[in-house]
């Protein structure tokens, strides 16, 4: 074990992985569904604490790669590793990468069975197997850190797009994941309710937590992303930090997509 | 002279033409008739069934009773026989329990197995499901009646196997058939969002079944199972012909008793009155929850 003070490096299996390696590393990953290639070979790094922005045109296969790095979607060509943990072997423990990886939806997904103090408390007493009270008492903490005090005994068809969202962001954070995926998270949202899950989202962000989102809030992407990268048609066009990348793109599909959003 | 429109008058608002248009018809035929149109409630089936049933039997003693000296009547000779046929009544009702009991347990089984990530599991589930949704209930009867032996003998301890029980069985196997698909149509009803969620915090497949997706189908499936349940207690009469001691075999063995044919009509009526007060209150309460269902997701 590398540092023991490091909770995600003891928890993981892969002894080689240390923190300064990149803790996504995703190499010339190919994905078809049926005749259509969605993943033409894609190539990047995340380094822990690290929060990149992916944009690009629909069906560009943003959502799909945000899927295979939790292996929701297997691939068909190429490597996935997530903290050393190779995604792409067919011997892979789903479940043990599924706890390093947190992930949120456009549409929440919340149980609706379920009260938003449940939802949040299922997987770490039922999957973690942590001790109920204890995981209770973290739930109402992460129910405040997104400012959702007072609504623990809601159910998601009692609450408004955005706190339904932020509840699925600390029902994810309950699971203590390194990594936190979020497609397209705001696309579902009021305006009006879009900006209290990106405060949310931010706060994560600059907690150091390793953030990976698929986003079309421009503005947003350019304040708290590290490094943005474009994707058309299934590969990686361009991509930079985001001062450079928004004031001077230098692909020409790069400048044809900001010209139309921005 | 101006078109006959005055009774809702009219109106300017596009979105309210076709329902005016429909009040005004509805007007006219009421004003025609003289009085408002008849809106069937249950007490009206109730009513209904009742008349049916007094009005035969009195024609029926009537035509008969004119040369016969001192006869019963009916009414008294049903009221004499209620004890018998209301135990073959109950009796039914304990057949339609024990069969929807083991159906709904096998045939949610059976539902959960059909959507099986393992080929010859959910092959041979789904084999089993539509072998049995598409087979005559009455054949099943049949085939437990005849297939089935009539005791038991396990590790020298001979069981005793009724007709009644193999009765059961053979209504329980629809049964089991209809819930296997109303389980398997409810789990592919929940968006698949619900599964990716539940992978994504590394839930087992079947802790997603038990704890995420199952407890959100049973709203779902309680209105066609109310609906599949009302079917069985009326499919119970079938149990008669092949001699079980139920309400149909009772009534026939007391029309034989009686031996007066004019008794045949109210009797079956009676039974049939019987069976309508007991599935027609399910039947409204499944309506009822369906509509409430719909509205909300």
């Amino acid at each position: 074990m590398p540092s023991s003070s490091n909770a995600a490096a003891a928890r993981h299996a892969d002894a080689n992985w240390t923190p300064d390696q990149p803790i996504v590393a995703i190499r010339n990953v190919h994905k078809s569904f049926g005749d259509f290639e969605v993943l033409r070979g894609i190539t990047f790094d995340v380094m822990k604490g690290d929060v990149i922005c992916i944009i690009g045109a629909s069906g560009s296969g943003k959502s799909t790669l945000l899927r295979c790095i939790n292996a929701l979607v297997p691939i068909d060509s190429g490597s996935i590793k997530v903290e050393g943990q190779e995604v792409h072997q067919p011997n892979l423990n789903t479940l043990a990468l599924r706890k390093k990886v947190g992930m949120v939806f456009q549409q929440f997904n919340l149980f609706p069975h379920k009260t938003a103090l449940q939802n949040i408390m299922m997987a770490p007493v039922q999957v973690l197997k942590q001790d109920k009270d204890a995981v209770r008492e973290r739930a109402r903490r992460l129910l405040a850190k997104v400012r959702l005090e007072g609504k623990e005994d809601a159910y998601p068809g009692e609450l408004s797009g955005g706190q339904q969202q932020r509840v699925a962001i600390a029902r994810s954070l309950a699971m203590n994941p390194d990594v936190m995926l979020f497609d397209e998270v705001t696309s579902a949202l009021d305006p009006e309710t879009v900006n209290e899950v990106l405060l949310t989202i931010r706060e994560l962000a600059e907690e150091g937590m390793t953030c990976m989102l698929v986003t079309h809030e421009m503005g947003f992407a350019r304040e708290v992303a590290d490094h943005m990268y474009f994707t058309d048609r299934g590969i990686i066009v361009e991509h930079g930090p985001p001062q450079e990348f928004f004031a001077n793109p230098k692909d020409e599909r790069t400048k044809a997509f900001l010209g139309q959003i921005l | 002279m101006a078109k006959r429109h005055d009774v809702y008058g009219t109106t300017d608002l596009p979105v309210l033409l076709p329902a005016a248009e429909r009040l005004n018809r509805q007007a006219a035929a009421e004003r025609v008739l003289g009085a408002p149109k008849l809106r069937l409630r249950a007490w009206h089936g109730l009513a209904l069934a009742a008349v049916i049933v007094l009005w035969t039997s009195f024609v029926w003693a009537q035509a008969d009773g004119a040369g016969n000296e001192q006869q019963e009547s009916v009414i008294s000779a049903i009221w004499r026989w209620l004890p018998v046929l209301l135990g073959g009544f109950v009796f039914n009702i304990a057949i339609s329990f024990l069969s929807m009991g083991i159906g709904t347990v096998a045939g949610t089984l059976l539902g959960i197995m059909q959507i099986s990530q393992v080929w010859p599991v959910r092959g041979s589930s789904w084999l089993v499901t539509q072998f049995f949704r598409n087979a005559p209930w009455l054949v099943l009867l049949f085939f437990c009646m005849f297939l089935l032996p009539f005791e038991f003998t396990v590790f020298g301890v001979t069981i005793p196997f009724p007709d009644w029980i193999k009765a059961v069985i053979g209504l329980a196997l629809p049964v089991m058939a209809n819930v296997s698909e109303i389980v398997r149509g409810a789990i592919q009803s929940i968006p698949s969002g619900q599964w990716e969620a539940a992978h994504s915090l590394a839930f087992s497949r079947w802790q997603i079944l038990s704890q995420i997706i199952l407890p959100q189908c049973v709203k779902r499936m309680l209105p066609p199972w109310m609906n599949l349940y009302a079917i069985l207690t009326m499919a119970t009469v079938l149990a008669s012909v092949v001699g079980v001691g139920e309400v149909m075999t009772l009534t026939q063995r007391v029309l034989a008793a009686e031996n007066r044919p004019e008794f045949l009509v109210p009797f079956y009526g009676f039974v049939m009155l019987l069976f309508f007060a007991y599935c027609y209150p399910i039947a409204r309460t499944t309506q009822k929850l369906e509509l409430r269902y719909a509205v909300k997701q």
